[in-house]
């Protein structure tokens, strides 16, 4: 598939999805990158590590600290996909040098898959 | 997009890590919404100061920021902070906000930013021209500058602000471009508008109508900078308007196309109604005036009806330092403390935690801080006129 380039980097990981908008104030721990948001689809899961994928950011705009803190803090995820990324998650992933891409057909994209991204390309593969 | 010579430089980090990141959130944000090149700006003001809204994520990241020694380029002010920077013990604001707040404010002044924490930076010594490019991020300073100065800001997140900071740039798109300061929407404004709180009412009326989208009225008779900075705030809280135009008062009015706006009226009814709705308490615990920042002329003002009364409640009026050193200097403020009120500078009562200071219903004359304090603050809010809410609080 392909994507547009929100913050650079090439990596290979295992996807984490959620189907519903994402905010990360108040809705995923900065210490321990757990999903703490109640009724989140992630809600008691780990984004560390993982190639984060979701349709769009939502929230406070201190999301983008958040995202900021994750990497500092070392359980942040290696990637992040979106259908369309908003200022709020684009802010944070630029920040914290984590690789984003959008206008990704996310639906596509399933817990467990392998996803390789690529940014010199501008590509996203899935591998089942 | 195009990047001279230069920016391509900075992009591929030869001014540093800082520079080369805070560059890329801006190329990226520029190429979102289709900026066509990075334009110079003259003052930035950045918003996300208080610890009330930026946490320690926030804090963090600033110290990160300021350790590199990375100075802003140009003239830059910041939003209010989470207490008064001076007066915080005196006031009640509680030890660890302060000790935190205070980290935050260290590592702006690390970087070259002038400490003067306000939504009003337009009265206390940043003030840009027609037609300057800025980038703000405080809403309602974003709206006066653009609307009732004719500056040229779109509406800054905290990062994006800062970046544009150190940069001295910002990606052209939006409110820079001509194109795109036309009005969608005509407001007749059928009421007769007397006090301040009346233009806050107009304001969170139209706000709610026109989301972000470009009010032009007619029909405001006459409106002085304190009026129209609170109905740019209100506007800006219960909508995401950056922008208005008023026929015969603002500078672009005259300039801008007229042709084919949505009408909207605003009469009699839609202002009883908007105070109603607005009003969800009803004695209020605490008064809190100045939001946007007062102005000294408001300052005076308060300071005229409290001579020789005393207060029941607390009041406070929030101010910039600069406007507390006249009020000082006047005897503004010693005839309001003397009532039992405080001049409060630096902060106001949306970023400050005054639901943790015991209060429940705050009295106010603002159409932001009406619109704001059920959710942030957790108040019931008795919105009315400056007149009526010093008479429910004094014996």
């Amino acid at each position: 598939m392909n994507a547009r380039v929100i913050s650079p980097g090439n990596v290979k990981g295992t996807a984490l999805v959620s189907k519903e908008p994402m905010g990360f104030y108040g809705c995923v721990d900065i210490k321990t990158g757990m999903v703490i948001e109640k009724g989140s689809p992630l809600e008691g899961k780990s984004v560390k590590d993982k190639i984060l994928v979701f349709p769009c950011g939502k929230g406070s705009t201190v999301g983008s600290y958040v995202i900021y803190g994750l990497k500092k803090n070392g359980v942040a995820p290696k990637a992040i996909i979106n259908k369309e990324t908003e200022t709020i998650v684009a802010t944070g992933v630029i920040l914290a040098d984590i690789p984003c891409v959008d206008h990704v057909d996310v639906e596509k994209i399933f817990d467990g898959d392998t996803v390789v991204i690529d940014t010199e390309k501008g590509t996203v593969e899935v591998i089942k | 997009m195009y990047l001279t010579k230069e920016e391509e430089k900075i992009l591929a980090g030869e001014e540093g890590e800082v520079s080369q990141r805070m560059f890329r959130l801006l190329v990226r944000l520029g190429e979102i919404y289709g900026a066509d090149k990075m334009i110079p700006v003259g003052s930035v003001q950045v918003a996300g100061v208080s610890y009330k809204s930026i946490a320690d994520p926030g804090t963090e990241f600033l110290e990160d920021i300021a350790k590199q020694g990375l100075k802003v380029k140009v003239l830059t002010f910041l939003n209010p902070a989470g207490m008064d920077l001076e007066n915080w013990g005196k006031l009640g604001f509680p030890k660890q906000f302060a000790k935190n707040q205070l980290r935050i404010m260290n590592a702006f002044k690390q970087m070259g930013i002038v400490v003067t924490a306000t939504c009003t930076p337009y009265l206390a010594g940043n003030l840009p021209r027609f037609r300057e490019h800025i980038a703000w991020s405080e809403s309602s300073a974003v709206s006066f500058a653009n609307s009732v100065i004719g500056a040229r800001t779109n509406r800054e997140g905290g990062p994006s602000a800062l970046a544009a900071a150190l940069l001295g740039r910002t990606p052209n798109y939006g409110f820079h471009l001509w194109e795109n300061r036309q009005p969608h929407y005509h407001i007749k404004v059928e009421a007769d508008l007397t006090f301040s709180s009346d233009f806050g009412a107009l304001g969170h009326y139209v706000g709610k109508m026109v989301k972000d989208k470009t009010p032009y009225f007619t029909g405001i008779k006459d409106a002085d900078t304190d009026q129209l900075k609170t109905l740019g705030a209100a506007m800006a809280a219960s909508g995401a308007v950056g922008l208005y135009h008023v026929n015969g008062l603002t500078p672009e009015a005259d300039l801008i196309k007229k042709e084919n706006l949505e009408t909207i009226t605003f009469g009699k009814k839609e202002l009883k109604e908007t105070y109603e709705k607005l009003n969800t308490g009803k004695q209020p615990d605490i008064v809190i005036l100045g939001c946007p920042h007062a102005s000294l002329r408001e300052i005076a003002a308060v300071a005229e009806k409290l001579k020789g009364k005393k207060l029941k409640k607390p009041l406070w009026v929030c101010t910039s330092r600069v406007m507390k050193e006249a009020a000082d200097r006047m005897g503004f403020t010693q005839i309001i403390e003397k009532a039992g009120g405080q001049i409060v500078a630096d902060t106001c009562m949306v970023v400050s935690p005054i639901e943790d200071m015991g209060y429940k219903t705050t009295g106010v004359n603002s159409g932001k801080a009406a619109n704001y304090l059920p959710g942030f603050c957790k108040q019931q809010v008795v919105f009315a006129d400056v007149d009526s809410l010093i008479e429910k609080v004094t014996a």
